[in-house]
C-alpha cells in the first residue's frame, strides 16, 4: 500500500484529499500517474504531460522516475505559491 | 541556533529579528527580508489571502534550504517564518533573517532562502476578491531566480 495525498487546486478539482492504493510490483511514479489519468476526465486534464505537476515521496521532491515502494507517502500538489 | 517556523497566527518581525540579533558579539550584520500581503494583484482587489501547507514537509523543506545556504554561506545564524491560515492585506506572511560576521554573507543568503523557498516549499495561496476565490498560479519570474541559483555556487 501507498498513501497519496493531493493539496491545494488539485485536492479540490479531484474531491480527493487522501487514499490508500495498492501497486502491482515494482512502481514509479510515472506508473502511478499513469493510473489516475485513467480515471477520468479531471484526473486526465489534471495529469496530462503537458501540465505543471509537483510531486513528492515521503515529503521530499521528486520526479517522474522516482521509484515507489510499499509504505510511501505520495503527494501530487501544483507549483508552489508561498513567501 | 538556525529556526524555521510555521505560523498559524500573526506574528511580529521586528521580534523574531530581536532573537536572532540574541547575544553573539561577533555578529557584524542582520539581513532581513519581509513578505507582506498586497491588497491587489492581477489588477483586482484582494480581500484576503487563505494559505494552506503541506505539514511535515513544509518544516523539512524549509530546513533543506537553510542547510543548503548555511553550506554555502559563512553565516551565523538563521530564522525563517511563515505564516498560514488567513491573511488580511499588511500582514507578514513570510519573515527571512539572516545573521552573519559582514553584510555580503547575509545578502546573499537571505536572497537566496527566498527564492528558493517560493519554488520548493510546499505552501499555496488562495485569494479572495470581489469575484470570489481563486488559487493564485505560480510565476515563471521565481523559476527564473531558482534557476540562476541552481548555476551559481555562491
Amino acid at each position: 500500500m501507498i498513501q497519496i495525498l493531493f493539496f491545494a487546486r488539485f485536492r479540490e478539482e479531484l474531491g480527493v484529499e487522501s487514499e490508500q492504493i495498492e501497486l502491482d510490483g515494482p512502481s514509479s511514479i510515472d506508473d502511478l500517474l499513469h493510473i489516475l489519468r485513467g480515471r477520468g476526465e479531471a484526473w486526465a486534464r489534471l495529469f496530462a504531460e503537458n501540465q505543471r505537476v509537483m510531486m513528492a515521496v515521503n515529503q521530499e521532491l521528486a520526479d517522474k522516475n522516482t521509484p515507489l515502494k510499499a509504505g510511501d507517502e505520495v503527494a501530487f500538489f501544483p507549483p508552489v505559491t508561498g513567501g | 541556533m538556525d529556526s524555521v517556523s510555521i505560523r498559524a497566527e500573526p506574528f511580529d518581525p521586528n521580534r523574531e529579528v530581536d532573537l536572532l540579533r540574541g547575544s553573539d558579539p561577533s555578529t557584524g550584520a542582520v539581513v532581513t527580508f519581509i513578505g507582506l500581503m498586497r491588497d491587489i494583484n492581477e489588477g483586482d482587489r484582494v480581500e484576503r489571502l487563505y494559505l494552506e501547507h503541506y505539514p511535515g514537509m513544509t518544516e523539512r523543506a524549509l530546513q533543506e534550504i537553510v542547510d543548503e545556504a548555511n553550506s554555502r554561506w559563512d553565516i551565523q545564524d538563521c530564522r525563517v517564518v511563515h505564516r498560514v491560515g488567513t491573511l488580511l492585506p499588511t500582514d507578514p506572511i513570510v519573515l527571512v533573517a539572516v545573521a552573519s560576521r559582514h553584510r555580503k554573507e547575509a545578502f546573499r543568503a537571505c536572497e537566496f532562502i527566498i527564492d528558493y523557498l517560493k519554488t520548493k516549499a510546499p505552501f499555496w495561496k488562495k485569494e479572495t476578491t470581489a469575484e470570489g476565490e481563486r488559487w493564485v498560479d505560480a510565476r515563471e519570474s521565481d523559476d527564473t531566480a531558482t534557476l540562476a541559483w541552481e548555476k551559481s555556487d555562491a
